[in-house]
């Protein structure tokens, strides 16, 4: 792929910063959230949004592995979620400290 | 053209995006929260994806850039549901204007009265914890 220019240029520009301060803001939420399911949830959307600033910078430099790095992100954030949810639910239900 | 369509499909997504990060900071409680997060988010990052697919315009990039759509479309609603499953699970308090609290007393009525059968762990959790939040 060659270089981009144009209105691809500007949208992709315009893409990164956004992205950029919109993942500042959600690691605001991660910092307020009353609760650990506030913070589970703004960590979900943090790694949607670099999923979306990988893939916007992968068409920037034209580089396509960006891309398998976004995918593998997802693969990482969902079963960090998926991890703690059940972490969540056992905690409260009396199951993990059995274990510990 | 494909630069265009590209670029249109990117500035949607990242609107879609801002949408869910703004959605994050200003709702309510954790429900609310979740769900712009999981649908906005979702449809931000889908967007993206297909204008990576549409600029590179390349049949491997394309494939990989459906599969990692496909995979995002799978694993968000499932993410979204055990979180705010943990969630209601550990008693995070509802926001106090939620009109219906679908799992709240009325279910326990109904589980009492055998309409549904009991065999759920969960109805443990809520029995020895009590009903969680504002009343309904």
């Amino acid at each position: 792929m060659d270089v981009v220019d144009g209105p691809l240029l500007w949208a992709i520009y315009l893409t990164l910063a956004v992205l950029g301060l919109s993942i500042a803001g959600a690691l605001l939420r991660v910092l307020w959230g009353p609760e650990l399911p506030d913070r589970v949830v703004a960590l979900d959307l943090v790694a949607y949004l670099a999923m979306g600033f990988l893939t916007a910078y992968a068409i920037l430099a034209g580089e396509d592995t960006f891309i398998d790095v976004a995918l593998v992100l997802g693969l990482l954030a969902f079963l960090g979620t998926l991890a703690i949810a059940r972490y969540i639910e056992r905690v409260r239900s009396g199951e993990a400290l059995v274990d510990s | 053209m494909t630069n265009v369509i590209a670029a249109v499909l990117i500035v949607g997504g990242t609107l879609f995006m801002f949408v869910a990060a703004v959605g994050l900071l200003r709702l309510p409680d954790l429900y609310t929260r979740m769900h712009a997060v999981t649908k906005a988010g979702t449809l931000g990052v889908g967007l993206v994806l297909v204008a990576a697919a549409v600029a590179f315009g390349e049949v491997s990039v394309t494939a990989r850039a459906l599969v990692a759509l496909l995979f995002v479309f799978l694993t968000a609603p499932v993410s979204a549901h055990m979180i705010g499953r943990a969630g209601y699970l550990g008693n995070v308090r509802l926001w106090e204007a939620t009109a219906f609290d679908d799992w709240g007393t009325g279910y326990e009525e109904l589980r009492r009265e055998g309409e549904e059968p009991p065999t759920e762990a969960n109805a443990r959790v809520r029995d020895a914890h009590g009903p969680s939040g504002p009343a309904t």
